[in-house]
């Protein structure tokens, strides 16, 4: 039976589809059989950042009206053979699902999957209701700012009134730069104000730009960013990973972070 | 610029950024507006000097989340630290 995880943020921008795209490619790399689902009605974008735009024949909403069965609407990845992607509808709105269909589908996923992974939209309307509805666990993405921290106390709130059963927060584009010379809130702060269990810490790199520009997650390579996306996957999967330096190069001082 | 303010540490503005959302999130989380809060502020401040005299530095007065006694998740409770400078008023009361 396959675990169902929501990336969520509440504000836009901070990182949700990139997240979702390395976390799944991430745990495919793990060899777990994972389904992306892009919850992004009317503003589809996982597909692009997965580098699979041009095989979309079918997508979520396709599916919940009934117009195809759940396996012609999954496009297989190209690199990883037990990973795919269920891709939003372009021409239709939020209301175009419900809660309950959501629930459903996530449902009947997780008898073949062992991850479910949903990217949600930003906001905290229909979408997001839609995204959270069949959700085992939240990864909350954030950015070190105040607007995006703000939004993301708001979403944890949301998240324990509709009693979801885990929330573990990310912190997404950290520049250490910054923080040491006290421009940034650190990640200890902003787990400090959220006061939620943080799960990763990724660094604010150029090379995301770069792996987007391709259509190619990042995650597992040999970059800051890359490694800091697969020790998030790895802690998904119950392991104890330490924090990377985020530094990028060996200090007597180590400063625990990543 | 005084001598002395050359040499005091500056907040940064990481640290401002906490602190402003410190402060936001406490009026966000309780539903609660500044305003509202101030004013409730006031009343029990109003209220408690008539029989104590209240060390008003040192007051703290905010709605925060707290486990539920019963289980069940959090509720809202309203936190006070009032510090009493002088039981003086009290005294008089009694007599």
């Amino acid at each position: 039976m396959g675990e169902v995880i929501v990336v969520t943020s509440g504000k836009g921008g901070v990182g949700k589809t990139t997240t979702s795209a390395n976390v799944g490619t991430g745990l495919a790399k793990l060899d777990k059989k994972v389904v992306l689902i892009d919850t992004d009605i009317g503003l589809r974008n996982l597909d692009v950042v997965m580098g699979l735009e041009n095989r979309i024949v079918y997508n979520l909403v396709d599916v919940v009206e009934g117009n195809c069965r759940i396996k012609q609407a999954l496009i297989k990845d190209k690199r990883y053979p037990t990973l795919y992607l269920l891709p939003s509808a372009q021409t239709r709105d939020k209301t175009s699902v419900t809660p309950e269909q959501m629930k459903k589908l996530t449902e009947q996923l997780k008898e073949e999957f062992d991850y479910i992974i949903l990217d949600c939209p930003a906001g905290i309307e229909q979408g997001f209701k839609n995204a959270i509805a069949g959700a085992d666990r939240a990864l909350v993405v954030t950015t070190p700012e105040v607007s995006a921290v703000r939004d993301a106390d708001r979403i944890i709130g949301l998240l324990e009134a509709n009693e979801m059963k885990q929330t573990h927060l990310i912190i997404n584009r950290l520049r250490m730069d910054m923080v040491k010379r006290g421009d940034m809130m650190s990640a200890e702060d902003v787990v400090e104000i959220l006061a939620v269990d943080l799960i990763g810490v990724v660094p604010d790199d150029e090379n995301i730009v770069v792996s987007t520009n391709q259509g190619e997650p990042l995650v597992g390579n040999d970059t800051l960013a890359g490694k800091a996306y697969m020790n998030i996957c790895r802690r998904i999967l119950g392991e104890e990973v330490p924090y990377l330096d985020l530094n990028g190069k060996k200090s007597l001082f180590k400063r625990i972070f990543g | 610029m005084s001598f002395a303010d050359f040499f005091k540490k500056k907040s940064t503005s990481g640290q401002d950024a906490k602190n402003r959302l410190k402060f936001v999130l406490v009026s966000d989380r309780s539903n609660c507006s500044p305003e509202i809060m101030e004013q409730i502020k006031n009343d029990i401040i109003n209220v408690l000097s008539k029989y104590v005299e209240i060390d008003l530095a040192g007051l703290d007065i905010k709605i925060t989340q707290t486990e539920s006694e019963g289980g069940g998740g959090t509720v809202p409770a309203l936190f006070a630290n009032i510090p009493i400078k002088d039981l003086k008023h009290g005294k008089a009361i009694k007599q």
